[in-house]
């Protein structure tokens, strides 16, 4: 399980904008990585020099052992990247879509119909590739990225321009792509994603890695408060405020919040009052990591 | 070598897919064919016509071969009213008017049309003098024997049929080179290759197959059709057109790839497209016959690459050279796509920014 991505001290600079500005971290293998951070933060641009096409003005990049840059023709058969959904030929059905990346990897043309088939397109396969929904094209696209069994794979923003359906079908997929020991590193600006996805998430903003772990020890690091919501007419807001362990106590819509950061006992004393209906219990998310890591509400 | 046969397999399907490219370069210059061809169709054997008021026995008495002639030259109508053919003639409704007073014809022409009454002058007096020469009783003592240089054949469809097809081919090369490469590098495709296991030679190479492919088929379709329809008629060296054809094609690739280098869209790459294949067709020849052009147009039109196929086409199609007449356009414009080929590959950009 040893690193498969080593990057150090990666720096990239466009005129007076440090895109990347000392980056480093490494992805062990079979781990599924995400790099979270708003646009412009330098997702896109580390991705790209780790897979060797753009060049880096500093720092070294090392994939399976291998420099990225210059075009290295040894690397490509190991590594499947997934740029966006219309990085297609024109006019071609999904099946000849997907057997012409297969004839390309020299892979035989059954193993793009297997691959169809793994991303539920089997019923698609005639259809041409402009004809299909917005999730469908990015479900193609990477069946196409899979269809030479990469070692390791990039996704570059795959759930980007989908509705919120269409996102959470493809987390299915995506969740399954580093079962069989790959490893997958994806850039995404949807903190959910990051958090049910990834095994590793680093943080990104302005060019750099502000915080780099699991989703779980992320936010629980951050001694954010939980936030304990009922129905307003459940219980008085002095009762709520005086509460033991209550810090605070507001009124959101038609529900009262109680933040608290020992649930606990206010769990508790809601349940002995009888005031638990409409209960919604919410810990620290990566929405909060990167409030108090920035200092700023997150703009995706 | 795979890699070049799936691209060429893939944009194959994709182009013959494109409806509004087949339109573009099958159905529309075979448009021009029919309109240009049905315009110029007549031109060589434009007949005049003439009435004939009262008898008038010289004309109508003509020996079998000068009534032949004569009635190849002139739609003969009769009248009796000197007056209202007079009035005709004025008005341009017919050329000329004739009638006889014993030995005297006399001929009523307009000077409206200068070309038509040279044409009708010049036409009834040798009809006249002939009928001199027999009334002598003498044999001629001097004969003319006209002969064309050309093939008997030789109409206008000897000309339009191959600067016609030079436009075709010079558009699809030209807009194939350049649109491949702006909408495989706006859609990230050509990104993508870049990051699979294919080589930049297999890229190229499949889009020079498939676009000489397409110039194939052009050809093919264009010249039977003319042939069918147009009574077009090949002579000895045609087939020099095949590599003709080839060399062209990739001189106007080179000038797409250059018009697809420089621009970021697609609507950008078709415009730069235009702006040169267009003014290029006009200044080539290949919708009027360059002979009658002024001496600085023809001048000007040696920098395009098209002149010197559509020059090589007449050549060998119907002009009767030999094989050898292709040589020097099919060198020069393999060197047009030399020169031009290497600008497109210094300008060439893998991305878009």
């Amino acid at each position: 399980m040893g690193a498969v991505i080593q990057v150090q001290d990666l720096k990239k600079t466009y005129g007076s904008v440090h895109a990347v500005d000392g980056v480093s971290f490494e992805v062990n293998q079979g781990e599924l990585f995400g790099i979270l951070g708003p646009n412009g933060a330098g997702k896109t641009t580390t991705l790209e020099i780790i897979e060797g096409l753009r060049e880096a003005d500093g720092g070294t990049v090392e994939l399976l052992g291998e420099r990225p840059w210059p075009r290295n023709s040894r690397l490509l058969p190991r590594i499947g990247v997934q740029l966006q959904a219309s990085a297609f030929f024109e006019r071609l059905t999904a099946r000849e879509q997907i057997h012409t990346f297969a004839s390309l990897y020299g892979v035989p043309a059954r193993r793009g119909d297997e691959m169809l088939e793994q991303v539920a397109l089997t019923d698609k396969v005639d259809t041409r590739t402009e004809k299909l929904s917005g999730g469908q094209m990015q479900r193609l696209s990477i069946a196409c990225t899979l269809v030479h069994d990469p070692e390791i794979v990039f996704l570059d923003e795959p759930t980007a321009a989908l509705d919120p359906q269409a996102r959470r079908n493809l987390w299915d997929l995506l969740g399954t792509l580093n079962d069989s020991g790959r490893t997958v590193i994806l850039t995404t600006h949807y903190m959910d994603e990051a958090e049910v996805l990834c095994d590793r998430v680093a943080i990104m903003d302005h060019g750099k890695i502000l915080d780099l772990d699991t989703p779980t020890a992320l936010t629980r690091g951050l001694d954010a408060a939980t936030h304990i919501s009922v129905t307003a007419d459940s219980l008085d807001l002095e009762v709520a405020s005086a509460l033991a362990g209550v810090e605070d106590a507001a009124y959101d819509g038609d529900s009262l919040v109680l933040s608290t950061r020992r649930p606990a006992p206010v769990l508790a004393a809601l349940a002995e009052r009888d005031a638990l209906d409409g209960l919604q219990v919410r810990g620290a998310t990566l929405e909060d990591v990167f409030l108090t890591l920035t200092g700023r509400e997150y703009r995706a | 070598m795979t890699s070049m046969a799936t691209l060429s397999l893939a944009m194959w399907r994709g182009f013959i897919r494109d409806k509004m490219a087949l339109f573009f370069i099958i159905l529309f210059p075979l448009m021009f064919l029919f309109l240009f061809g049905g315009i110029f169709s007549d031109q060589g054997q434009s007949r005049s016509t003439l009435v004939e008021v009262g008898e008038v026995p010289l004309l109508s008495e003509l020996p079998g071969g000068a009534k032949e002639a004569f009635e190849d030259a002139f739609d003969v109508q009769k009248s009796a009213d000197l007056d209202a053919a007079i009035d005709e003639v004025r008005s341009g409704d017919v050329d000329a008017a004739v009638e006889q007073h014993g030995d005297d014809l006399v001929l009523h022409f307009s000077r409206a049309d200068q070309v038509k009454a040279a044409t009708v002058l010049g036409t009834v007096s040798s009809f006249v003098d002939g009928a001199n020469v027999a009334a002598s009783g003498q044999p001629p003592t001097y004969t003319l024997t006209p002969d064309q240089v050309e093939d008997d054949s030789l109409e206008s469809i000897q000309y339009l049929a191959p600067g016609l097809l030079g436009w075709a081919i010079a558009m699809s090369a030209t807009f194939g080179a350049a649109l491949t490469l702006v909408q495989w590098r706006t859609t990230k495709l050509l990104r993508r290759l870049r990051l699979a296991p294919v080589s930049t030679g297999a890229i190229v190479a499949a889009r020079v197959f498939v676009s000489l492919a397409i110039a194939a088929v052009q050809m093919v379709i264009f010249v039977g059709i003319a042939m069918a329809v147009f009574d077009l008629k090949l002579t000895d060296a045609w087939w020099m057109s095949v590599p003709l054809v080839a060399a062209g094609t990739l001189s106007f690739m080179a000038i797409g790839l250059l018009a697809g280098s420089v621009s970021k869209t697609a609507e950008g790459a078709s415009g730069i497209a235009n702006l040169i294949v267009l003014p290029m067709a006009f200044l080539s020849g290949s919708f009027i016959p360059l002979d009658v052009a002024p001496g600085w147009l023809q001048t000007v039109s040696t920098v395009f690459p098209l002149r010197y196929l559509n020059e090589g086409m007449l050549d060998v199609m119907v002009r009767g050279e030999g094989p050898a007449a292709a040589a020097v356009p099919i060198a020069v414009l393999l060197a047009f796509t030399l020169v031009i080929g290497a600008i497109a590959t210094w300008m060439f950009r893998w991305e878009a920014d």
